[in-house]
């Protein structure tokens, strides 16, 4: 099974690293928009401060979802994912290993600039160390239920727009304590573990039920 | 079986038409009985200390709109879920004209639930949890709409929405509990207590009679609408041309 799931996430991977460009854009999608706030907020040290935490996991819910249209369409047009569909392997495994693949691309580089984004909104050391953290459990989730979102918009026109009305209601509970836990870090970093074990419990039923819902989502999209 | 002889539009659509003017009835009913006890039955202030006065009685519209936003979300769920597992199309037609009903129910909570908020907290909008549940209730009867007028295909629309209103509901009670406690180092003392223990008995009976009220008018307009889904869908059918033949 897993030769499957490692051949899949590789491929996709690779594809991406041919067009550099798409993994690119939505990095500085989510930098752009995280640079526009203190200019239409205002530069205040301890504005930002305050609203850090939460421009910065909007912004991050944004550029995940905006490359998310991407997450099947280019294989449902040229008949890719027929195949896939048609292969005896679980589907659940095809659909877990193209999420993987997504939330390397997008999530992860996300996950990786944080602190540099974190230096502009003046956050402590504790604060940026801990977004990092709660970006780290989170991404993945915001990847895993937008699947679903992304596999039932498949080929409908304003695909786009439509998928963020489906998806970012259901994005509410990991804002909460995604930017929750940043806020609270300034308290000490021991406050923070309820947020993380909160992260952690999404992360996990999300990464059972919505490749299993995603899966039946493409079904029904496909047949 | 005589459970499922309904399942069939072609039996469902007379039976809707001949149960819809009972619904109208029995809503404009308890409606009226409700509006006539909450104006003229219930005390004029709400409260000990510092009572609220005459406009509480919005609560006689805002109380069972917002119960109804939440019944009817169950009740789409419930006819999804239906359709996906017994294949039955009128289970996803029920469904589909569930969801316009719901969704303005939610609307008239959120509108009134805010003229409300207006004279007892001083301001339109406050970001209290059962007020942003209700809007994030909003948002996902939205949703649902948008992604059903986006596909052309009835039965890919069919499932697509039910797989929706599902995964939704898997999601509610998340969303709600972290809108509810969004500081989970204190959540023990963020229990909102229902205050339907002590309340008034005539202000309990006008609001149960306005639910009732409700429920019936959600009755009238869901059969209507599904109706027309069914005539939309049916066009073709030999009954339909029958019905359509009969009615010259």
């Amino acid at each position: 099974m897993w030769p499957v799931f490692l051949c899949i996430l590789g491929r996709d991977i690779r594809l991406a690293l041919r067009r550099r460009t798409d993994v690119l854009t939505t990095l500085f999608f989510f930098l752009i928009v995280v640079s526009l706030f203190p200019l239409g907020v205002g530069t205040e040290q301890q504005t930002l401060r305050l609203l850090g935490p939460g421009v910065v996991w909007v912004a991050a819910l944004l550029a995940s979802m905006l490359a998310l249209e991407r997450l099947f369409a280019a294989d449902y047009a040229d008949g890719t994912l027929e195949q896939m569909l048609l292969t005896p392997q679980p589907l659940f495994l095809v659909v877990l290993a193209k999420v993987a693949a997504h939330w390397v691309l997008t999530g992860l580089p996300l996950v990786l600039i944080a602190p540099l984004v974190g230096l502009q909104y003046h956050l402590s050391e504790t604060a940026q160390f801990v977004m990092v953290l709660s970006l780290l459990l989170g991404t993945p989730v915001l990847s895993l239920i937008g699947a679903i979102g992304a596999a039932l918009t498949l080929g409908l026109r304003g695909g786009g727009i439509l998928l963020s009305l489906l998806i970012l209601p259901l994005y509410i509970p990991v804002l909460v304590y995604g930017a929750g836990a940043v806020s609270v870090s300034d308290l000490g970093f021991s406050h923070t573990q309820p947020y993380f074990s909160l992260l952690g419990a999404f992360f996990l039923l999300a990464l059972f039920l919505s490749p299993l819902a995603a899966a039946a989502a493409l079904r029904i999209s496909t047949e | 079986m005589k459970l499922f002889r309904f399942s069939s539009p072609a039996t469902f659509y007379p039976l809707a038409g001949r149960l819809i003017p009972w619904f109208w009835g029995l809503a404009l009913l308890l409606i009226a009985l409700g509006l006539y006890w909450s104006f003229f039955e219930t005390p004029d202030q709400l409260g000990g200390t510092n009572p609220q006065k005459a406009y509480y009685r919005i609560i006689f519209i805002h109380v069972p709109a917002a119960w109804m936003s939440m019944w009817l979300y169950l009740v789409l769920v419930f006819w999804s879920a239906v359709g996906l597992i017994f294949n039955t199309r009128l289970s996803f037609m029920m469904a589909h004209a569930t969801a316009p009903t719901g969704a303005i129910f939610t609307l008239i909570a959120l509108l009134t639930g805010s003229f409300w908020g207006r004279p007892s907290w001083g301001t339109w909008w406050d970001w209290d949890p059962r007020l942003t549940s209700e809007l994030v209730l909003f948002f996902l009867y939205v949703g649902y709409g948008a992604l059903h007028a986006a596909i052309d295909e009835p039965r890919r629309g069919d499932r697509a929405c039910a797989l929706l209103a599902i995964v939704g509901l898997v999601m509610v009670p998340i969303i709600f509990w972290s809108i509810n406690c969004p500081d989970p180092n204190q959540c023990a003392a963020l229990h909102q207590r229902s205050s339907l223990d002590r309340i008034e008995e005539n202000i309990l009976f006008a609001m149960l009679t306005m639910t009732l009220g409700f429920w019936m008018y959600s009755f009238a307009t869901i059969f209507m609408r599904v109706r027309s889904l069914i005539l939309l869908r049916e066009a073709e059918s030999t009954w339909v041309r029958e019905m359509l033949e009969r009615m010259k």
